[in-house]
């Protein structure tokens, strides 16, 4: 191992007493997993300093060594995790091989984590106000009701003394990840890791909760330590950025350097693709007074020219919420919704959690049953169809979903994965069929010889390009995108992105796409209607609603979106 | 919370209705005439046997043999057994023995097994662990005669620690033996249950954001891995309360425990129907009523669950 460090030219500086010291310093860190088939290193010669009151980001993909690094400077490696070689300094003081009591001792009060998912990350036995206070108390600070409720609602929580007597699952996914926050700075750390801390919410409440943890941390003088995949995200919020790739630093400094300026090739291709700084870069190119035509989706111009393959008009789903004593309550998930889908071209349906876009899918879909309002597709009403005819609909509308580990199959090979849709319907015969697969896998650029492997042998990307084959092994008309790639690093969403676009090109498909990033809404759709809680509120083509949003609405997710608010010189662009 | 208790107790009564006439209808089947096991190898004249066929209603069909049952329950009359006794008195009599054993032996198996089960899930892979395990599978594997007799040998008759058999007030100190091997099985059971709720547990976010607030290894343990991990264990205690309540046939046959099962064992072998019939009701309103219990510890347990 001590062969290879020192061997990426950087000099080490030793601060004279009199200068600011590094908060946190990781010098040539690296670390190892015991697996079963050996040590399998996850991180290497990873070098970075945090001084204090700064913030620094680490950009990577998963299973870039980025969470990895963070936590193993507070001890906290999974436990066929080590440190392998280097140091880790907090402050002056190597804690590398600190003791238990030790690293216990600066957890909470002196490096405060706040964790990446909130739905896991709140044990779900214990009130919210209990594991305040427990982390109150484990650092010797005062513990009273009134203590937890004022560390509840300086994190940005209403209500806190009473909130303080839930329990998580009553809490959304917001104010959870508050609470969480509440918890990381309750003990004024002087560092905090906030690992992802936003990527599990919508893009509106991730604007706000960063917001608030820069307010709060700049305050209290914290440095902060954010992970994350989204450059933007971390060229907005972040004084330096850190970018990892497999396990090894491979480019620092300045945020807007960085993205200006980019030496890496993966960070090259970071910021080529990151879809927050992509559609900057279309605005951009527009105020430069360049065609755009050639920057959008490849169909924008077909637009408005053909006919309309789905109408919706006026849908609307209740739902009943079961009560206490039998009663029941009505929820409108969908209210009053219209929209129209030309042929060949995307339209996109964008909200928060909660607005209502899912069910609409599901209601295209077939699988939901509107409670009023119609669905054509191709003039026929899909709501009113039997049986038989909603066989021969379902093969012409097919859905990809967000989560490629969760829709295949884990006991199907690949190749009955993509022909069981052709042998429910009862197309062709074996041969046929095994062709048809391999056209399949050709058209979504898998190799053939991936045909007898099985879902948990492949990466996200390629499990996602197996649910694409699979939706079009039935050449379907209209392909319903529900968040089909919310779920994958920005290097692989931007391939399945250009994929979709390719293949509409090619067989003249209509896309519908549910998603809540607007920024992937930018990349791919010709018109984008914008819902909030189960209204829509605007819709329009993409130019028109991305330029002149109408409703404040609307306007809130544009400002939300991460890097929206870097300002980058022109020729950067 | 009311409402959700009063209706499973509700369901109770189909439960008992079910319950005395499948028993009931089981009963009449067995071959056989029920007044030859009364009168015994000498047998009785024709005269005894008219009037005992008589007093029991033998010669009702056994509709109206079930429905004049179910009259004298829900009178609090169970009748009286083939040799003349109120069954109600003889539940009264055996019923406090069997549920001194078991739940002696709940508290056993609970404890040790919980215990065991913590220190092996968070030592997965050491020596403690892997000995444990093989033990436990030992327990599994043996049949329980045979470890009643070995543990009977050793330390009751070699080591002379204990009374090798249980007399008829049946102490405590006299039943911690037989409540120790009654409960060996579900011991090994609840240690593995535990073991492997640990073990998932240990990896939970939640654990780990724990251990980042600062909090000492031994409150992560206890707070947030152990309770999380008792929700498994608890149904399995829950039911196995239910199944030790009826008695365990071998254990008190070995140890001469004068319980439920043994009862129950003797009045089969003599085809005395009511006190069967008896009996098994007796014993499922009590599993029942344990697996309430269960319920609502989960609920305890589990702030997730609501019932409602």
């Amino acid at each position: 191992m001590s062969s290879t460090i020192g061997n990426d030219g950087i000099t080490e500086v030793r601060t004279a007493p009199s200068e600011v010291r590094p908060l946190l310093e990781l010098k040539d860190l690296a670390i190892t997993f015991d697996t079963a088939n050996g040590e399998v290193p996850a991180v290497r010669n990873a070098h970075l300093t945090v001084m204090p009151g700064e913030t620094v980001a680490i950009v990577g993909e998963s299973g870039s060594g980025k969470s990895t690094t963070a936590l193993a400077a507070i001890g906290l490696l999974p436990g066929n995790g080590r440190v392998s070689g280097g140091s880790i300094l907090f402050d002056g003081e190597d804690i590398t091989n600190a003791s238990e009591k030790r690293i216990v001792e600066l957890r909470g009060s002196s490096i405060g984590m706040v964790p990446q998912d909130p739905m896991s990350n709140l044990n779900p036995v214990w009130k919210i106000g209990f594991q305040v206070k427990e982390t109150l108390r484990a650092n010797g600070l005062p513990y009273s009701p009134q203590d937890v409720a004022k560390v509840l609602s300086e994190a940005g929580l209403p209500d806190a003394e009473s909130r303080a007597n839930q329990y998580p699952h009553e809490f959304s996914g917001g104010m959870r990840q508050r609470a969480l926050i509440a918890i990381g700075l309750s003990c004024r750390p002087r560092l905090l890791i906030a690992d992802e801390p936003t990527s599990a919410l919508d893009v509106t409440v991730q604007r706000q909760i960063l917001d608030h943890l820069d307010r709060m941390t700049d305050e209290l003088g914290t440095a902060v330590l954010l992970i994350t995949h989204d450059l933007g995200l971390a060229a907005e919020r972040a004084h330096k950025v850190i970018v990892m790739y497999k396990g090894q630093v491979v480019e620092a400094g300045p945020a807007l350097e960085l993205l200006t300026n980019p030496r890496h090739p993966y960070t090259q291709k970071l910021v080529a693709s990151a879809p927050s700084i992509a559609s900057r870069r279309i605005e951009s190119a527009k105020k430069l007074g360049v065609a755009t035509d050639d920057l959008l989706a490849p169909s924008a111009e077909k637009a408005d020219a053909k006919d309309k393959v789905i109408e919706v008009k006026d849908l609307t789903k209740v739902f009943k919420i079961r009560g206490s004593w039998g009663k029941s309550t009505d929820f409108t998930a969908v209210d009053n919704v219209s929209f129209s889908i030309a042929r060949g071209t995307t339209t996109a349906v964008v909200g928060e959690s909660g607005s209502g876009k899912s069910t609409v899918a599901r209601m295209v879909l077939g699988l939901e049953t509107a409670t009023a309002g119609d669905i054509r597709f191709d003039g026929v009403d899909i709501t009113t169809l039997g049986r038989k005819e909603l066989f021969n609909f379902r093969r012409r509308v097919q859905p990809i979903f967000q989560d490629p580990y969760g829709s295949l199959d884990p006991m199907y090979n690949i190749y009955r994965t993509i022909e069981e849709p052709l042998r429910v319907h009862g197309i062709g015969n074996a041969k046929s069929r095994e062709k048809k697969v391999r056209e399949l896998l050709d058209q979504v650029a898998l190799p053939s010889s991936m045909m007898q492997r099985f879902p948990n042998e492949l990466s996200g990307g390629q499990r996602q390009r197996v649910a694409i084959a699979r939706a079009l092994a039935l050449d379907p008309e209209v392909v319903i995108c529900d968040e089909a790639v919310s779920a994958l690093d920005v290097l692989v969403q931007a391939q399945i992105l250009n994929l979709l676009a390719d293949l509409q090109a090619e067989l003249g498909l209509s896309y519908l796409f549910i998603t809540h990033d607007l920024a992937v809404v930018r990349q791919i759709a010709d018109h984008v209607a914008v819902m909030e809680k189960g209204k829509l509120v605007e819709q329009g083509s993409t130019d028109e609603v991305f330029d002149s949003p109408k409703t404040a609405y609307t306007q809130s997710l544009l400002a939300a979106i991460p890097g929206a608010g870097l300002v980058l010189p022109p020729e950067a662009a | 919370m009311t409402w959700y208790v009063s209706r499973r107790f509700l369901q109770l009564i189909p439960v008992f209705l079910g319950a005395t006439l499948l028993v009931y209808f089981l009963v009449f089947s067995l071959p056989g005439d029920a007044t030859a096991a009364i009168c015994g190898e000498r047998g009785c004249t024709p005269a005894v046997v008219t009037a005992l066929r008589e007093q029991y209603n033998l010669d009702e069909p056994f509709w109206i043999q079930y429905l004049l049952y179910l009259k004298g329950v829900l009178t609090f009359d169970l009748g009286t057994n083939f040799s003349g006794r109120p069954i109600a008195v003889i539940i009264a009599e055996v019923f406090p023995t069997t549920a001194k054993l078991a739940v002696m032996a709940l508290i056993f198996e609970a404890i040790f097994g919980i215990v065991f089960g913590l220190i092996a899930g968070l030592r997965k892979g050491k020596l403690f662990d892997s000995t444990v395990l093989v033990l436990s599978l030992v327990v599994i594997a043996v049949p329980i005669f045979v470890l009643g007799f070995l543990m009977q040998f050793l330390i009751g008759v070699k080591l002379g620690w204990t009374n090798p058999t249980v007399s008829g007030d049946a102490t405590v100190s006299e039943l911690i033996l037989p409540a120790v091997v009654l409960g060996l099985v579900s011991f090994a059971y609840v240690l593995r249950l535990t073991r492997t709720s640990i073990l998932e547990n240990v990896k939970a976010d939640y654990v780990r954001t724990a251990t980042a607030k600062g909090l000492s290894r031994k409150r992560v343990v206890v707070v947030h891995i152990l309770r999380n991990s008792m929700i498994p264990v608890v149904t399995f205690l829950g039911a196995d309360l239910g199944t030790l309540m009826g008695g365990a046939i071998v254990t008190e046959g070995i140890f001469n425990v004068n319980g439920v099962g043994l009862t129950l064992y003797r009045a089969v072998l003599n085809g005395d129907g009511p006190t069967v019939v008896s009996i098994v009701t007796f014993l499922i309103l009590i599993f029942c009523l344990a697996n309430l219990l269960v319920d609502l510890l989960y609920a305890w347990l589990d702030p997730r669950i609501r019932y409602a």
